[in-house]
């Protein structure tokens, strides 16, 4: 195994470690929000939780696009061969 | 080592063209929905059915979120997003069939998704507000946006793909690696908030493509339109 695998695996995994911290924190937060407005005004649940979906999608697309990395990394390094 | 999942060995060529699995999935599908909606809407009658109250609560459901979205008459929209969403949802469940893969976690079958809602974008919003007028909103704000709402439109296309992607392919790895480390029976749990996810994605690609649509058309759909705006362009 060379010097090029070995960073492309740590690589991998810190891509996704790292990627995972912002959505994570991000969709808490989100979430949190929904709760108090929905808790506030329970009459616009359903506007409040379709918008919620959609925001969490966009927000986890971040940490999707750090997966997509890592996989491109692991199987399609264009510096390995 | 485990097979990548970007890459895709063909099943068996007819002529030149290699077919490949999950072009057969999704082709059976395809086939197997529209077979059923011929069937199924064959016996429509003025007192329903139990069959025919299930499609027409699906149908309402799915006017009503439309309506949600865009502020807009539902009819021309509804058999576009019914479909993707119907297709997604049922390509997403088929990790359930053992040894078929949910064509959905191939970049592939995304991508053709995400070009149908990219073409329906600009074909609904032309038909709309005409060439000009669809052209005219690209400066919108200002003629130093255009640049911009260029790129957005790409990479909005782009993270369509990468979501739906990503997503149920996730699922299937983890699914995978779980099976090879502990064995039998183990990813039962795993499986069951696959199907979570898939009906979610499914949701949330048919709720995009509306928003899109929806942003192109205008008619108060511009306000809402705001949602994705950020989405492509603030990547951490």
């Amino acid at each position: 195994m060379n010097n090029i695998e070995i960073v492309s695996i740590i690589a991998a995994a810190f891509s996704v470690g790292m990627g995972a911290i912002g959505p994570a924190l991000a969709e808490g937060r989100a979430v949190a929000a929904a709760m108090d407005a929905i808790a506030r005004q329970p009459e616009a649940a359903g506007t409040l939780s379709r918008t919620l979906f959609v925001g969490l999608a966009m927000i986890e697309t971040t940490a999707i696009y750090s997966l997509v990395i890592a996989l491109l990394v692991l199987f399609a390094n264009p510096f390995v061969k | 080592m485990i097979r990548s999942p970007l890459m895709l060995e063909p099943l068996f060529h007819v002529g030149t063209v290699p077919v490949t699995a999950p072009v057969l999935v999704a082709s059976a599908i395809v086939l197997s929905l529209g077979a059923g909606a011929r069937l199924a809407s064959r016996r429509f009658a003025l007192r329903p059915s139990r069959l025919q109250a299930t499609i027409e609560l699906f149908v309402a459901a799915v006017d009503e979120q439309i309506k949600g979205v865009m502020q807009a008459d539902p009819a021309p929209y509804r058999a576009l997003i019914g479909t993707i969403f119907l297709f997604v949802l049922a390509a997403n469940w088929t990790s359930l069939i053992p040894g078929v893969d949910p064509p959905t976690a191939r970049l592939e079958t995304d991508a053709a998704l995400a070009f149908i809602v990219v073409c329906a974008t600009i074909g609904l919003g032309v038909r709309a507000r005409g060439l000009r007028g669809y052209l005219a909103t690209f400066a919108e704000p200002s003629w130093a946006m255009i640049p911009l709402n260029v790129v957005e439109q790409i990479t909005r296309a782009f993270s369509l793909v990468i979501r739906l992607f990503g997503n149920v392919m996730s699922g299937v790895f983890v699914v995978g690696i779980v099976l090879s480390l502990a064995g039998l029976l183990v990813p039962i749990p795993l499986m069951a908030l696959d199907l979570l996810t898939g009906a979610v994605q499914a949701y949330i690609f048919a709720v995009l493509a509306t928003v899109f649509i929806g942003a192109a058309v205008g008619e108060g759909g511009g306000q809402r339109a705001s949602t994705p705006n950020g989405d492509g362009n603030e990547q951490h």
